[in-house]
């Protein structure tokens, strides 16, 4: 069988947010899923983040913010990419997001919302199959 | 099963003595409730200042600040970097303007408040005082906590401003400023309930805790201060989370240890400088989007674990608390829940009721034991500082948080709703919904403000805090000036920020 490289995604934390568990557990949750990832730490505008998934050249990019910013911050992330003319990079969301908030994001372009008690195995079967479409 | 082998030779003593293992008080709540303290403060001043007035009319007995993350980490509501974030988590502060309407018709010196704020503490004081004075209350009179405990935000809660030597100093300032000038506030509020939001273990929460403690207590103390002088005045604050009797002796535990901490290696003579007060708040992490009703059952047992184990004063958190800011209703039930506990329950009318049941007692021991075993691991490093910068803590705590999200989705832990008896209804909840026009409003307000107020007063309290920070002055008197003349928070912490520079965290996974 060929090696394909390994999926590779970068985990963000959007804004002054500081509460990283979320963000940290997918990290290592989707590494040990054998994909490659690439952690932002905390405190990122939306431009460091497009900068940085363009540098990394990712294949998928998981937003978090726990702050209540992400309406404002996960937009914004979305037309700076739309901008940058990045395409083919899956976006997925995670924090404390309501409902009503998610379909929204869903609208701008966001592929999915991994609200509280998500399982990990399940995202990272989202993001491998979302990613293995894309490439083919 | 345990028996009489067990907790045996444990220092259990009497409440309201050395080691204050079984509480603080020899009467605990059969002489005074604790205080209830429900966290609230959401987009403006106006609207926040509404609803301290409603909690406060509602039986609340004292007010817990929540502030935005702007405010937080030194940002004026107009600066780029505020974006998205004006008024989400706690009250936009900007400047003296914004405080004053915060208070408005609440009397300073008939409430306490405790702020929830860290790396700008020392300004946000400097504000409260300032209202105070317009108020025309005595300093004197004005009794309230600041969290002031920086440390843990390089851990797990990410509002730091400045590197760490500096803020240190930040918190110096403020210990010694208010040991002379306002003897009723409580100048630090040394937490454990951040590290545990972050994933760590009941065994950790206390061990980390006091280490940072310890930092804070070695500042003081190389700054030349009596340690009696300071150590009543500092107070901690802990979570409460799901597994009952292990919190409840991890209150007891922390207890012990600390007044032998003071006692031991800081030679403390006053009792109150070993009494570990502290505040309780539920923890939010245990909540779940799923089923939101079940988890008003889960703060309730905690909060019980919580007022078993001593707490001086409690949050208890809204249902809804996994899924947005809690609604004003659901807030409501928070509080009733602490005073259904506090007036129908029973349990106040005994001092420590769990005192010398072989269990507790045994494991208030082994909890002891396993935190002085990180404490130790943590001086060999060097202190906390050092462990916090090599990244020992950190990686400490996101591995646990790791661990136990592994064990849940295998199933050997079982969270209700999630992973087991799980339900496919929707949770039906109303939530708060934040005006969108906040951020333009405050925009204008800010520019308002900058046209308005004395500009050359304004340039030469800002003037005299640079020079005084380059030096070693104690900067509250210097804040406080700067606040009077309506320098917002923001200008203050660019002028900070040019002379202490600017905290960068090295993450990696």
């Amino acid at each position: 069988m060929k090696r394909k490289r390994p999926i590779k995604v970068l985990i963000a934390k959007a804004g002054l947010d500081g509460h990283e568990r979320g963000a940290l557990v997918v990290a290592m949750g989707l590494r040990d899923a054998g994909m490659e990832v690439v952690y932002t730490g905390i405190r990122n505008s939306p431009e460091q983040i497009v900068q940085a998934a363009i540098q990394e050249d990712v294949d998928a990019i998981g937003l978090s913010s726990l702050s209540g910013g992400h309406m404002t911050l996960f937009r914004r992330v979305m037309k700076l990419m739309e901008k940058e003319n990045v395409k083919d990079v899956l976006v997925f969301a995670g924090g404390i997001i309501p409902a009503e908030d998610a379909r929204k994001l869903k609208q701008f372009g966001i592929q999915e919302v991994f609200g509280p008690g998500s399982s990990i195995a399940a995202i990272a079967r989202f993001v491998a199959r979302r990613v293995k479409a894309r490439r083919s | 099963m345990y028996g009489p082998a067990d907790g045996k030779g444990a220092e259990i003593g009497e409440p309201g003595k050395f080691p204050f293992t079984r509480g603080i008080h020899a009467t605990m709540y059969r002489g005074k409730l604790w205080t209830m303290r429900q966290y609230a403060g959401f987009g403006t001043a106006r609207e926040t200042n509404r609803r301290y007035r409603y909690l406060l009319s509602q039986g609340q007995t004292g007010l817990s600040m929540a502030f935005d993350l702007p405010t937080q980490i030194g940002y004026d509501s107009d600066d780029p970097m505020a974006l998205g974030e004006v008024g989400r988590v706690g009250v936009a502060i900007s400047s003296l303007a914004d405080m004053e309407q915060v208070f408005e018709r609440i009397p300073l010196d008939k409430v306490s408040t405790s702020m929830t704020i860290n790396a700008t503490a020392p300004i946000l004081l400097a504000l409260y005082l300032a209202v105070a004075e317009k108020q025309r209350v005595p300093w004197t009179k004005v009794s309230g906590t600041v969290q002031n405990d920086i440390l843990k935000e390089y851990i797990a809660r990410g509002t730091y401003i400045f590197p760490p030597k500096p803020s240190l100093r930040l918190i110096a300032d403020v210990v010694e400023f208010c040991a002379k000038e306002v003897p009723g506030w409580n100048t630090i509020s040394v937490g454990g309930y951040h590290m545990r939001e972050a994933g760590c273990t009941a065994a950790q929460e206390i061990a980390f805790t006091l280490a940072n403690g310890i930092a804070y207590v070695q500042t003081c103390i190389g700054r030349g201060l009596n340690v009696d002088r300071f150590a009543p005045r500092i107070a901690f604050f802990f979570n409460c989370h799901s597994n009952f009797l292990e919190e409840v002796a991890k209150f007891r535990a922390a207890r012990r240890l600390w007044a032998h901490i003071m006692k031991k290696t800081f030679g403390a003579k006053n009792e109150r400088s070993m009494m570990l007060r502290f505040h309780t708040q539920t923890a939010g992490s245990t909540l779940t989007a799923q089923q939101p009703d079940n988890n008003v059952v889960r703060t309730t047992l905690e909060a019980l674990a919580a007022v078993l184990g001593g707490t001086q004063s409690l949050h208890t958190n809204a249902k809804d608390e996994a899924i947005a800011l809690p609604s004003e209703e659901s807030a409501l039930l928070a509080l009733r829940t602490q005073q259904i506990i506090a007036h129908e329950s029973g349990v106040t009318g005994t001092v420590d009721p769990l005192g010398g049941s072989y269990f507790v007692e045994s494991l208030t021991n082994e909890l002891e034991r396993r935190a002085r075993q990180y404490l130790d691991k943590i001086d060999r490093m060097g202190g906390t500082l050092a462990a916090i910068e090599n990244g020992y803590v950190y990686r400490e705590i996101f591995r646990a948080a790791y661990e136990h999200q592994k064990s849940v989705e295998r199933k050997e832990k079982i969270i209700v709703g999630v992973n087991e008896f799980v339900s496919d209804k929707p949770p039906k909840i109303e939530t708060l919904q934040l005006d969108p026009r906040v951020e333009p409003r405050r925009r204008r307000e800010l520019a308002s403000l900058r046209k308005k107020r004395d500009a050359t007063k304004a340039e030469k309290s800002l003037a005299a805090l640079e020079k005084g920070a380059a030096r070693t002055d104690n900067l509250m008197p210097l804040l406080v000036a700067c606040v009077r003349n309506y320098v917002t928070i923001g200008e203050i912490c660019r002028v900070l920020r040019g002379v202490f520079g600017e905290y960068r965290a090295k993450q990696s996974l």
